[in-house]
């Protein structure tokens, strides 16, 4: 009794702001539920569940009123910017049960507008754990530029081969018109830039911009029905990785667990996949999590990433869209990965499309990666 | 001591014994006195096999640094006056990671593998933090 392939994401929608000074964070999120119904063939009276993140602590109820949405079905899976990933696998379960029929998925933020300094604030005392960490600084940057420095420590990995991970995604930018960073970069330009927290330069670093999306998601079944191509989820499992007792291996991170088991109730194997969308919060990142996806060995990142593989054409494209380095990163990037993804299995991405695209993998990175953090592998399909 | 900016740990029932211990300028880890297993941080119930008999051990204070990153940028009170610092996660000789700050030496001295030694910060009379300096 497998529900994998009878869902299906349906419709998609990116906001196209970057920097919205003018709007609300639920008004994106509003503007993003239209855009993906109205791409879906589908009505605001259809949805019958509701899932969203980033909205505090019952959250949801408020943003239901603005929407008057009355669901009979609610999610507000809270594990950082890769919730939206893991609102795929648990609406997958929810639908297939017959809990709700048509899944909305909304996220929006004005991050940039509202100055948040998300990766460089620090302090945070949120959790029993945060007391054994914040009173010596942890930003977010720090926390990845942990695992940085450990995969340096360990294989030899250099700044340069990250580096690569940022020039690729900027290439990618080049041919999306809303991306915030459209400008050309090089390897050296990426090393050029002042240290945030060493290994990490400013171009390791994913932007702060505005933004939002949202997600439609019904039975494979009903998808067929509806005028666009949907996108079949056909695997996916979520993990979470932690300090534990104070044995934590750094580089052991949540991809490890969730990638081969999503690859495996999918049916799919690495060559099989012909586009990867990895949360690229910071190029380090990408590497640990396509390492732990297992699309190379521990240790072979470095090179894995940086001989052109990831960019357009190359064996395994990668952010298609110039990702949250170069195309927007508005806190909780994880929707826009399946987005990206759904676009580019339907053939609707133009110049940066990804030739005879069949099977995405979508990986979502949530938290922090050096302290903890949760991981959501999706695999999609278009048949 | 209002001029100490940065976060202060909140004591808590589960904890209250290693911040005790390092106001005595001691390092403590906890032992279930049932399977055995280590921890860091303190909590009550060993996660290993749930037993709520626990020990506190003393820890040599020495071990070696796992993982650091210098910290150029950090807009928090506190923390903004300092840069740049060093983040750190050092190993314990007791085998258990923890988060600290490496001080004592330039951030540029700092190496993956360099030999640590406990540095007892007192911040507040409740509250010492355990740092680390480099030792030969």
């Amino acid at each position: 009794m497998s529900v994998w392939g009878k869902v299906a994401v349906a419709g998609v929608y990116e906001h196209p702001t970057r920097y919205a000074p003018d709007k609300t964070a639920f008004q994106i999120h509003v503007e993003s539920a239209r855009g993906a119904l109205e791409d879906a063939g589908l009505t605001i009276k259809d949805v019958d569940g509701f899932f969203t993140s980033g909205v505090g602590p019952i959250g949801i109820m408020s943003l239901a009123q603005h929407m008057n949405l009355r669901p009979g079905y609610l999610d507000t899976q809270d594990i950082g910017g890769s919730s939206f990933v893991s609102h795929c696998l648990h609406a997958t379960a929810a639908i297939e049960a017959g809990l709700c029929s048509v899944a909305l998925v909304t996220y929006g933020s004005t991050a940039a507008s509202e100055r948040f300094a998300i990766g460089t604030g620090g302090g945070f005392m949120m959790s029993p754990a945060d007391n054994f960490e914040a009173p010596f600084g942890p930003t977010i940057v720090g926390s990845y530029a942990l695992v940085a420095q450990r995969h340096m420590h360990e294989y030899g990995t250099t700044s340069a081969q990250l580096a690569e991970i940022a020039v690729t995604m900027r290439r990618h930018a080049m041919l999306n018109p809303h991306a915030k960073y459209r400008d050309p970069i090089t390897v050296e330009d990426v090393l050029a830039s002042r240290i945030i927290s060493s290994p990490l330069h400013l171009l390791d670093c994913c932007m702060i911009s505005d933004g939002g999306g949202a997600l439609v998601l019904v039975s494979a079944a009903r998808a067929r029905d509806l005028p666009k191509r949907a996108a079949f989820i056909l695997g996916a499992s979520e993990a979470v990785r932690h300090h534990g007792i104070g044995d934590r291996d750094l580089l052991d991170v949540a991809a490890r667990q969730s990638g081969p088991v999503a690859l495996g109730r999918a049916g799919v194997k690495h060559a099989d996949v012909d586009l990867c969308m990895i949360y690229d919060s910071y190029t380090i990142t990408v590497l640990a999590t396509l390492e732990g996806l297992g699309f190379c060995k521990p240790g072979e990142g470095g090179a894995f990433c940086s001989d052109g593989r990831l960019a357009l054409g190359g064996a395994l494209p990668t952010n298609t869209d110039g990702g949250g380095l170069s195309s927007n990163h508005p806190g909780m990037r994880g929707i826009f990965l399946v987005i990206e993804a759904v676009k580019q299995l339907r053939g609707e991405r133009g110049a940066a499309q990804v030739k005879e695209c069949e099977i995405a993998l979508v990986h979502g990175t949530g938290g922090m990666l050096g302290q903890r953090h949760s991981g959501v592998t999706m695999i999609l399909g278009r048949a | 001591m209002s001029s100490y900016k940065k976060p202060l740990p909140r004591i808590d029932e589960e904890s209250r014994g290693y911040w005790e211990a390092l106001v005595r300028h001691e390092l403590y880890f906890q032992r279930c006195r049932d399977c055995g297993t280590k921890r860091l941080p303190p909590r009550a119930v060993c996660p290993t096999c749930l037993s709520s008999r626990t020990e506190w051990v003393r820890a040599s204070g020495r071990g070696t640094v796992y993982s650091f990153t210098v910290t150029h940028q950090n807009q928090a009170p506190g923390f903004r006056e300092t840069l740049p610092y060093v983040l750190a996660i050092v190993e314990l000789e007791e085998g258990l990671r923890l988060m600290t700050n490496i001080v004592g030496c330039g951030p540029d001295a700092v190496r993956v593998g360099l030999p640590v030694a406990v540095q007892y910060e007192d911040v507040t009379p409740e509250v010492t933090l355990p740092l680390f300096r480099p030792v030969s």
